[in-house]
Formats: structure tokens, sequence, C-alpha cells
């Protein structure tokens, strides 16, 4: 790392990009269409959205970071035993760090923290990525995608609990109970939202509204 | 004519520089007057002098008298609700006038959310306007609950018309039912609003209704000073239910269906349920007038009935509950059959292209919709699923009747 110091400031121009990059131009989920199971099946609530994002960012970031320390002395034939390797490995940190201060959420999101060995974005970012560049850049790209990607798990999963129950992290937003002024005038949470429909219907729609912003992205699938 | 001739001819230039105002007034202009530019040049696809608008009038022509009977109906299950005027003859013009009033805010605001969306694409995509819509929107009351809340019905068509048509590249272009996509999102997002047996009947009034004073009218029939605390729908006397013969076959079969209502009750659709889907004799003469005009095949309304009728008369031989013993020919009169069959299905645009397609498409329609009736106990009725599902098939199944007749002119070649 000191080396990269050395030759260039550790937030350059060029690694700046690899941050905001999978913000918009290149975002892991809307862009690269990875990571959609996840997308859709967490994300009825905020709170445990924000939590499976937090810790795909984790895995990510440290994955990109020791596969791109070891990345020439590992040996080409094995590469992708190691990289599940050391996926399984930060992902069990996950995990059990979950379950001994989080148990609640833990319990929501169940299997999907499992899952995240198998969660496209990882092992293609290190396929991609880490495979090819330095710890520092390949650090950062991880950050960067999965920032990308919780970004849009929040926007889903804040719409979802928005709409879906009236709330925002559990606190009433939109209260419909009975005897309040939303109930009074007949406002009605919407079932849909509840569903993992919901969110292919929002992912979908953010997809439309980022490419009629973003020509550039129109052509490249 | 000429008077109307003079007014988009004043208009024209007014609006000629602004796109929004342009495509509206090009609609409208349209709408009324057939353009003058025609199809030039040999065209194989050219096999009639209608074109899309024309289409589109003749089949809101054929709801009119589904939509004109559903507006009394809806009269007609408000006062037997409350007891009064039980006789089908009774008070005609009262019941109709409730009902109609009851039934235009629907119309104006299914009408007015999803032109306005047609629109703003139209000016957006710098296109004439789509009619599509028309139908859509004459379709889109008539299938709904007659005191369905407006603002649910709005979110309903904007999300039919942005997510099912305008996504998909606007009228011709679309893979489902515009009218059912709005139906099936109330159906999921608000089930309350769209199941049961509470949803069906009209019990309260508008404030349309009250600038003709039928309210009190209403209060002063049934001797009563002011409204009871419970609203309209604590005045609704002992004997009425305004569960449809659906509900009722799914909980007791045809019995209890009969207990209520007799089969010609049924059949001239003095029933509680969405608003046009009742009268069964104004939906034939609809599918009459749409088949002599070619709008509607035929062929898909046949294939239709042969479909439910084959799983009809499977479940009336496995016959393990009271809902499958009911008898399979009286499937057809019960719930939205005939109306999916004749406006839903038909939908020239999302049914099976190919004559053979037409007829799987049909057959499977029936069969899975009748599945989804009587075997799915969460969801009362199958046809708009059903039509949704082969929606998404037909240009599958299409796509293997092309092969098929490829492949069997090649083998005449070789």
């Amino acid at each position: 790392m000191s080396e990269v110091a050395e030759k260039e400031p550790l937030l350059s121009k060029k690694n700046r990009k690899l941050l905001s990059d999978p913000l918009d131009d290149n975002n892991p989920i809307t862009v690269q269409v990875l990571g959609i199971c996840s997308a859709l099946a967490v994300t009825s609530q905020l709170k445990p959205s924000i939590i499976m994002a937090i810790c795909v960012i984790f895995v990510i970031s440290f994955a990109n970071l020791i596969v791109a320390s070891i990345r020439k002395i590992m040996p080409g034939r094995i590469r992708m035993i190691v990289q599940l390797i050391i996926i399984a490995a930060l992902v069990t940190i996950v995990d059990i760090f979950l379950k001994a201060f989080a148990f609640d959420v833990s319990k929501e999101l169940s299997v999907f923290i499992g899952l995240i060995i198998t969660n496209c974005i990882v092992m293609g970012r290190l396929e991609a990525f880490a495979m090819g560049n330095k710890p520092w850049p390949a650090f950062l790209d991880g950050i960067g995608n999965g920032l990308g990607y919780g970004l849009i798990l929040i926007i889903v999963g804040g719409l979802r609990e928005l709409f879906g129950a009236g709330t925002l992290l559990g606190f009433p937003i939109l209260n419909a109970d009975e005897g309040s002024f939303l109930h009074g005038i007949g406002y009605q949470h919407n079932g849909i939202m509840a569903t993992p429909a919901a969110a292919m219907f929002i992912i979908g729609i953010l997809i439309w509204i980022q490419r009629a912003r973003n020509q550039k992205l129109v052509d490249i699938s | 004519m000429k008077f109307l001739r003079n007014i988009f001819d004043n208009l024209e230039p007014k609006v000629k520089d602004n796109k929004f105002l342009h495509t509206v007034y090009d609609g409208f202009e349209t709408f009324f007057f057939t353009p003058k530019e025609v199809t030039t040049g040999p065209g194989v696809h050219i096999r009639d002098g209608i074109d899309l608008k024309r289409t589109m009038v003749l089949v809101v022509l054929a709801l009119q008298l589904c939509l004109l009977f559903g507006m009394w109906n809806i009269g007609h299950q408000h006062y037997n609700a409350l007891g009064l005027y039980p006789g089908v003859g009774d008070s005609i013009f009262t019941k109709f006038l409730y009902g109609a009033l009851q039934l235009l805010p629907i119309i104006i605001v299914a009408h007015v959310v999803g032109l306005g969306i047609e629109f703003f694409f139209a000016a957006k995509k710098g296109h004439a306007i789509e009619e599509g819509f028309l139908v859509s929107g004459m379709l889109i009351p008539l299938i709904m609950p007659p005191d369905i809340p407006l603002w649910m019905l709005a979110l309903a068509v904007a999300f039919a018309v942005i997510i099912a048509k305008e996504a998909f590249g606007g009228t011709g272009m679309n893979i489902l039912n515009i009218a059912l996509t709005a139906r099936v999102f109330l159906f999921f997002a608000y089930p309350t609003e769209i199941s049961g047996d509470n949803c069906w009947v009209a019990y309260d009034y508008n404030w349309l209704h009250s600038i003709f004073g039928m309210g009190d009218a209403t209060m002063n029939a049934l001797g009563l000073s002011s409204l009871p605390e419970g609203g309209w729908k604590s005045l609704v006397t002992d004997g009425f239910s305004g569960a449809t013969p659906l509900a009722l076959a799914a909980k007791g079969g045809w019995e209890a269906v009969t207990n209520q209502y007799t089969v010609s009750e049924m059949f001239w659709g003095f029933i509680p349920g969405s608003v046009g889907e009742m009268c069964k004799p104004a939906i034939i003469f609809g599918m009459i007038m749409l088949i002599v005009t070619r709008i509607a095949s035929w062929r898909i309304m046949i294939s239709m009935i042969l479909g439910a009728v084959a799983m009809g008369l499977i479940l009336n031989a496995v016959g393990a509950n009271p809902f499958m013993q009911v008898p399979f020919y009286q499937h057809l009169i019960m719930g939205s059959f005939m109306f999916a069959m004749v406006y839903m299905a038909t939908d020239p645009v999302t049914a099976a292209q190919t004559e053979t397609g037409k007829w799987i498409y049909g057959f499977m329609i029936g069969f899975i919709g009748m599945i989804v009736r009587v075997l799915n106990p969460a969801y009362p009725e199958g046809w708009m699923l059903a039509i949704l599902f082969l929606n998404v098939f037909a240009p599958t199944i299409d796509h293997y009747i092309y092969q098929r007749n490829i492949k069997r002119r090649l083998s005449r070649a070789a």
C-alpha cells in the first residue's frame, strides 16, 4: 500500500471514481443487474436493508482487499476456490457478529446473510477488479460497489416500508391505524409493497429513471 | 360538423408551437375527424379502411349496454340493501340516477388519470396520442366494485398505464391487458376493497347524490330524521347479503347459490358484483356486435367456453367438495366469465395473433381460469389471473405456431 501512496494520493481522482462510479454509472444492481435476489428478498423493511447493505460493504471490500493482496501468489487454476473460501470466511464473521450483537435482525435476515456468499456482486468484483489491481484501489472498489448496492437496497427498502407498513425503521410516518387522520380520509397501506414483487417494480422504475437521465447507459446492455 | 371543423381550424395555429398542447389538439382532431392522410402504396397488412380510433370507438359502443345496465344495477342493489323498492321494475329512474352518479366519478377519474398520462407520454415521445386508452378507460369502471375509493382507482390506473403500457412502448406494444392490470393491482394492493362480501354494493351517498337530494329522499322513505351512528351500512336490512354467487358457491356449492339467487336473476344480472359483468344479455349483445364487426375473435370466445366446460366436467367428475359439484354449465353465468370472455380475452393486442394460437390461448384461459376459480380458495374469481397469465404466454404460443408452419413448409420444399 505504501507503494501506491508514493505514486498517487490515497484519494486521487482515479480512486475517487472507483468510489463514485458504482453509485450511478456502473451501479451493480441497476446497470450490471447483479445481486437482484437479495434486493428482492430482504427489502421489505428499511432496517434489514441497511444491515444487509453494511454486511455486503464489509464482505465485498475486505474480500477485494485480501484477494488483491494475494493475487500474485494465488495459483490461477484454483483461484475460484480460494476466493470462495475468503468470502465464506468473511460472511461467517458477519453472521456470527450479527448473532452476537443483533440477534433480532439476524433472525430476520436468516439465510440471506449466508447467501452473501452467492451474491454475484462479490464474486464479480473479485474476478473483474481485484484480480488485476492493487489492494488499495481494490478495497475502494469494494466499498464503492457495496455502497452502490446498498443505495438501491435502502431506496427500495425505504419505499416498501413507508408505503407497505407506513413506518420507517419502525417509527410510524404514515399512520393509518383506527382513529388516525389518514384512516379518516380513507388511506390504506399498499399490500403489494409487502410482497417482493414490489421490489421488482421499484428496481425496474429506478432503472427506467436512471436511463432516462443518463443517456450513455442506454446502449450498454 | 362545419362548426367543429371551424373550431379546430382556428385552434391549429395557436397550439402549433407548444409540443404538449399540439399533441392534445391532434388527439382530439383525429377523434372527431378521420385524418386526411391515408396509407399509400400496397401493403399486405392493410385489410380495412378502419383505423385504430374507429376500432376503439366500436368497442366502447359495444360496452354501452353493459354500462347502462350496470348503472341501474348499482342503484338496484343499493336500495335492495336498505330494503326499499325490492321489485325489478320499481323506481327505475331513481335507481338509475343513483348508479349513474355513483359511477360517474369513477369513469371520470379513470379517464382523466389514464388520458393524462397518455397525453404526457405522447408529447414526450413526439407521437400522436394513441387512443388505446379509450377502451381501457371504459373497461376499467366496468370491472370495479361500485364503491371503490377514487384515489385507489387513480393509483391503479396510473400503475397500469405506466407499467403495463408506456414502459412497453404504448398502445399495441403492451403485453398485458391494461384494464386487467389495473384491477390486479387493486386486487393485490388493497384486497379488502375488491374482494369479500361487503364491497360489491354501494351503500353511501357521495356529493353528487346530495345535489339531487337523494340521501334525504332515502331517509324520508325509511322514516328516519337523521343518519344513525354507523352510517348507511348500519341501515342494511337483515335479510340482505352482498355475497356474490361465487362466494356462496365456495361456501356451500350450488345449493347455497340457489338459496339466494335464481338462475334467471343471475342471467339477467340482478345480483351484486362488479359494475359491468352482471347482465348477460347486454354482454351477448356486445359480443354479437364485436363478432359481426370482426373486432373480437370468435375463435377465442368459443375455445374459452370449451376450456371452461372441459375443466368444469373434470371438476364435476371429481366432485370432492360442494363447489366442485356445481354443474359445469352454471359456471358460465356465474361471476365474470362472460364479460372476461367477450371483452378481456379477445383484446386484439394481448391475445395470440395466429389462428391456431387463438384456439390454444382461449382454451387455456378457460381451463386455467376454472381451476383458479374452483380450486384456489384465496382467489374468488379466476378469469383476471388466467387472462393475464395467458397474455404473457401468447407470444410463446405464436412462436411455436410460426415455427411449426416454417418447418412444414420447409419440408415441402425439401
